[in-house]
Parts: structure tokens; C-alpha cells; sequence
């Protein structure tokens, strides 16, 4: 091995590498993504149905409802739960607007010790930041288009 | 004139082999729940150790432990001729620090998680070049400052493969003497960087494996040895996963050392606490070595040990930027 | 009934994220996925797929992160529809206002009153 040339080094190496290094045990992570993501959409369709209930609209039930779901998981973050709910959920708890708000104040809530501007302000926006642009991005293009060919 | 204390390679005989007169360590709270816990010197009970930030906390532990080392030496810091250290953090800060605050003469060192060993090797080269007396090595790693610095912030929900490790919280200091009574370095081998395409952050065994294989091989071509010379082979924080790479890449190159290895990531924690591949970071193999197996070492039942640190020379910009990830590794040879 | 559809749908959303995830490089990280499902559903609503999927699973489909990205795409839509040109700008936060607002507020406070445990 020593007197082969890098290239066929690297890829005797990963070869090695993918024997060796343990698979993720899919089907129980897919079944943890399930059960979390699809329960957190639950706790989402029962606030919903509360506030529809309280006689806002379909759209203002909606949203209050978002703020409900981000509320819970900024506080979670904040206990430390969100994380080990993680840890079970894997992208059961990343996707769901939760996620997103776990994302903004995890890494806030690290920096802390930088300042409320550097640290608090700008850090909230690591992953959601980049969510914006290309969300609003997206949105603009297709505003456009609907525009000009509607 | 040649080198005349370097054989083969890569690696150095000292003619007058620097002695361990004092080590310490200072641990963190999953740590010190782990199988050594009884082995350090102070096991803390809160991360944050009653600082404001983990980077301030990871800078006091190097402090303490620094002082404690040199106060288990019998010395005060205005004898040490050098302090050698590094840790992870950007402009290895903790260092930096800690050196502000012993006011000794500092080389700062960065070989990530290697920098133990580094500090080790150069210390005892000074010591056997005739350049100092007395040497104050040491390294800090904290779990918080290193997980949001390499990879992502502890809070949030990121699903942690099975191959990662956990970095250790902790940190581990040396004295260096010209002589004095305790276990001797007798040999170095500085390690060279070495990539062979791995660039995964969250499992960066894979790319120093290679690394610690080649010095570790590399040692014993350059000494002429086989591993039945040794009692124990040593690696810093390869991991469960890494540790059977090593093994594996080492059988390539003819030396079968599975029946004397051990490595520190792979024992610092319980398998139950969910650690998935064991531990990483500067202190892990400096507080496993300090603690452990030098108490081992000295109460008799080893005598000759090759300790191998190794360190991923990476960097969150480098990643992001499509880089792999190389790896170094040093070995020094410590005998009673 | 709507609870079991929304779970189903708020689930399997997820699953296709796992999927990604675990099947992919480790460059995919959680803002890549988050990133791409928001992309993912306002294209998705633009072409007017996700509205039926909505009406069919309530928050199991606007839970996810590509909910979020409908709504964006819905906004931008409704915006040309009231104001026109101007609307391409505005529609798209209109819509999600409230969402964006919430976790930049209750983001902030939370950072400011939790200590991260590590």
C-alpha cells in the first residue's frame, strides 16, 4: 500500500473506512422521524383546531398556531429537552417549523457570552438566515413569473 | 555533522531521556462518571466550572491543572524554563491565556488533538538538547467550545451518527525534568501530515487513523523493533471505530499490535453513556495518559509504552470549503 | 380523523427528510435540508401541488418546514393578485409575518433566559 500511488491509497482507504464504520440503523431512525415528526404535527393540528375553535380563520389559526409550535420549541431549546428529543427524532424534529426554531436559538443561546449583537443577534440567523433567502427568493421568483404569465 | 541523536526517518533518541517528575489532570462531569474517573486528580461537577462561558471554564482547568502539576513537582512556575501547550479553540486561546497567567516563557503549540504529544516530544528535546531544566507541557478540550467550534451548536437537534465521538472535557499538564525519579521519555517520532481523502467532520477517526498507522509503523522501521518490544501501543482518540482502522492499515504494513493496543477515545466512557464511538479532543488522551496509565505505569504493570496522539487538521472554513481532512499523529515512547 | 392524516402526512414528510439525510453525503447538513424543504414546497405550490395536500392533512402538511415555504409562495401569489408588481415584494412575508416574527421574538428571549446545558 505505502508505494501505490495517493489515488488508489484513498481508495483502498474508503474502502476500508465504509467496512468498518457502523451504517445508521435506518429503519429505526426512519421509524423515529415518523413517530416525532408526525406527533409534532398533531400538536400542531390540535392548537389549530383550538384556535378555529376560538373563531379565527382558517388562515389567522394558521399562524397563531406557528407561533404556539415556535414558542414551545424555543422553550424547549432553552430547558435543553429539544435536543434529546432529537437525539430520537432525527429529522422528525428538524423539518417541522419547530426545528427551524430550535435552529435560531440554539446557536443564539451558545454565543450568548459574545453580546447581545454579535452574539444573541447575529447568531440567531446561522440556519435561519439561509432559510430566509432562499424561502423569499424562492417566493420573489415566483411572484415574478406569476406576474408576467399569469 | 549529522543529527546524531535522530535514527531513521523520523524519530529521536535521547541520550539523557527526560523524566515525567509530575503530571496532573482535571476532568469534566461525564468524565468523571466514566471507567477512570477515580484516576484524576479533580473531577468537575459542572461544565461551565463557575465561569461565565465553557471557554472560560476550558481555560481554567488548563490554569489549575498547569499549577497543580507544577506544585506536584515541588517547583514553583518561575522554574520552569518553558511552557509548551495548544488546545482547539481559534488562536488556541485557552493557551494563550493560561501562559498570560503563569508568566512563564511560552511556545504555543497547535496539533489539535496530537498537541499533548507534540508538546511531549519538542519539551524533551529542549530538556535533552541541553536547553532547559525543567518543562510544563500540557492541553485543554472542552465538549462545548470544541462542538460549536468544529461542528454544531450542543442545543440543537442534530441527529449525532454512530461514528462521532464526544469530545472530552478535561485537561492534563507535565513536568519535564533533566532528572528526577519517574517514567522516562526515551524516544520521539514526529508524525507527518497525512490525508488520504476522509473529509467527514463528525468522524474525523477516519482521517487520522492513517496518520497514527504510519507513525506508529514508522517508529518501529526507524527503531528496528517489532510490537512484542512493547507492552502497550497507545492512540489518543481514534475511537471504537478508529481503533480498528489503525489496527487494520497497520496489518498492511506487517505489524500486528492487536494483542497490546488500547485507545484512550475508546475507553474514556461507559458504552451506556451514549457516547456512540467513545471520546475525542486534546485532553482525552492527555488525561487517560496522565491519569491512568502512568499510575499503572507506575505502580509496575507497564513498562514500556508507545503513546500515540492524534490530531485532525482541520478547520470549519476548510470543510465548508470542500477540504478533506489531514491528519497528523506523534508518538513519544515512555518507559518506567 | 384530521389528527391521524396529519400525523401520517406530518410523518412522512419527515421520513423523505431521514431519508435524505442518512442516505446522503455528510455535506447535507440540517440547514441544507431545512433550506431545501422550504425551496421544495414553495415550488411545490407554485406548480399547485401542496394546497390539495394541505386541505387533505391540515398541519401534517403545514407543520413542516415546507409548509412554511408554501405559504411564502401562496403570499407572493396573492400579493400580484392585490397589488401587483409590488406584491412580487411584499406577498411572500406577508403571509409568514407572523411565523418569522414569533421566532425571531421568542428566539431572542429564550437565548437571553436559558443557559445552553452542553
Amino acid at each position: 500500500m505505502e508505494t501505490q500511488p495517493l489515488e488508489i491509497q484513498k481508495k483502498q482507504y474508503a474502502k476500508i473506512v465504509k467496512e468498518i464504520r457502523p451504517k445508521p440503523p435506518l429503519l429505526r431512525n426512519l421509524a423515529g422521524a415518523f413517530v416525532v415528526g408526525g406527533l409534532i404535527a398533531v400538536i400542531g393540528q390540535i392548537f389549530l383546531n383550538l384556535y378555529q375553535g376560538l373563531g379565527l380563520s382558517l388562515q389567522e389559526a394558521g399562524a397563531a398556531e406557528s407561533a404556539t409550535l415556535v414558542f414551545l420549541a424555543a422553550l424547549l431549546t432553552g430547558l435543553g429537552v429539544y435536543d434529546e428529543i432529537a437525539k430520537v427524532g432525527g429529522a422528525g424534529s428538524i423539518v417541522p417549523i419547530t426545528g427551524f426554531a430550535n435552529s435560531m436559538v440554539s446557536p443564539a443561546m451558545e454565543y450568548r457570552g459574545e453580546g447581545l449583537v454579535l452574539g444573541v443577534g447575529a447568531r440567531l440567523f446561522t440556519v435561519a438566515g439561509p432559510v430566509l433567502v432562499f424561502g423569499i427568493v424562492t417566493g420573489w421568483a415566483i411572484g415574478i413569473f406569476y406576474y408576467f404569465f399569469r | 555533522m549529522t543529527a546524531q541523536k535522530k535514527v531513521g526517518q523520523q524519530t529521536v533518541w535521547f541520550q539523557n531521556p527526560p523524566v515525567i517528575i509530575a503530571a496532573a489532570t482535571i476532568a469534566g462531569q461525564k468524565e468523571g462518571q466514566g471507567p477512570f474517573a477515580k484516576s484524576f486528580d479533580k473531577v468537575i461537577d459542572n461544565d461551565y466550572y463557575g465561569e461565565q462561558t465553557w471557554e472560560k471554564a476550558e481555560r481554567r482547568m488548563l490554569l489549575e491543572v498547569m499549577q497543580n502539576a507544577v506544585r506536584k513537582a515541588g517547583l514553583t512556575p518561575g522554574n520552569i524554563d518553558y511552557m509548551l501547550s495548544g488546545d482547539l479553540l481559534n488562536q488556541i486561546i485557552s493557551a494563550n491565556f493560561t501562559a498570560r497567567d503563569l508568566g512563564i516563557p511560552f511556545l504555543g503549540l497547535y496539533g489539535a488533538c496530537s498537541t499533548m504529544l507534540e508538546s511531549s516530544a519538542i519539551g524533551s528535546m529542549l530538556i535533552d538538547g541541553g536547553f532547559a531544566e525543567y518543562v510544563l507541557v500540557g492541553t485543554s478540550s472542552h465538549y462545548g467550545t470544541a462542538e460549536r467550534q468544529f461542528r454544531f451548536p450542543t442545543e440543537q437537534g442534530v441527529q449525532r451518527p454512530l461514528h462521532a465521538q464526544w469530545t472530552v472535557t478535561g485537561a492534563s499538564a507535565m513536568v519535564l525534568a533533566r532528572s528526577g525519579s519517574g517514567p522516562r521519555i526515551t524516544s520521539a517520532t514526529i508524525g507527518k501530515v497525512i490525508d488520504l481523502g476522509q473529509g467527514d467532520p463528525l468522524d474525523m477517526s477516519s482521517a487520522m487513523a492513517p496518520a497514527a498507522a504510519d507513525t506508529i509503523a514508522r517508529h518501529l522501521w526507524d527503531t528496528g523493533r517489532q510490537p512484542g518490544d512493547y507492552d502497550l501501543f497507545l492512540t489518543g482518540d481514534l475511537g471504537i471505530y478508529g481503533s480498528k482502522l489503525v489496527v487494520s492499515l497497520l496489518g498492511q504494513k506487517g505489524f500486528n499490535i492487536d494483542d497490546r493496543y488500547q485507545d484512550c477515545g475508546a475507553m474514556i466512557y461507559f458504552p451506556e453513556q451514549d457516547t456512540h464511538a467513545g471520546g475525542s479532543g486534546c485532553a482525552c488522551v492527555g488525561v487517560v495518559t496522565c491519569g491512568h496509565f502512568l499510575k499503572e505505569m507506575a505502580a509496575g504493570g507497564l513498562k514500556r509504552m508507545f503513546v500515540v496522539g492524534t490530531g485532525a487538521l482541520l478547520s470549519p472554513c476548510s470543510t465548508q470549503q470542500g477540504e478533506t481532512i489531514p491528519g497528523i499523529s506523534h508518538g513519544v515512547l515512555i518507559e518506567s | 380523523m384530521i389528527f391521524f392524516k396529519a400525523f401520517l402526512v406530518g410523518g412522512l414528510i419527515c421520513v423523505v427528510a431521514q431519508l435524505l439525510m442518512d442516505l446522503t453525503s455528510y455535506k447535507i447538513t440540517p440547514a441544507h435540508i431545512l433550506v431545501g424543504f422550504v425551496t421544495a414546497g414553495a415550488l411545490l405550490s407554485a406548480f399547485g401541488f401542496y394546497q390539495p395536500l394541505v386541505n387533505w392533512a391540515g398541519a401534517g402538511a403545514t407543520v413542516p418546514l415546507s409548509g412554511f415555504g408554501h405559504l411564502i409562495a401562496q403570499g407572493a401569489v396573492q400579493g400580484v393578485q392585490e397589488k401587483g408588481l409590488l406584491g412580487v415584494f411584499s406577498g411572500g412575508i406577508t403571509t409568514t409575518a407572523t411565523g418569522i416574527t414569533a421566532a425571531i421574538v421568542f428566539g431572542y428571549f429564550a437565548s437571553i433566559f436559558f443557559r445552553a446545558k452542553g
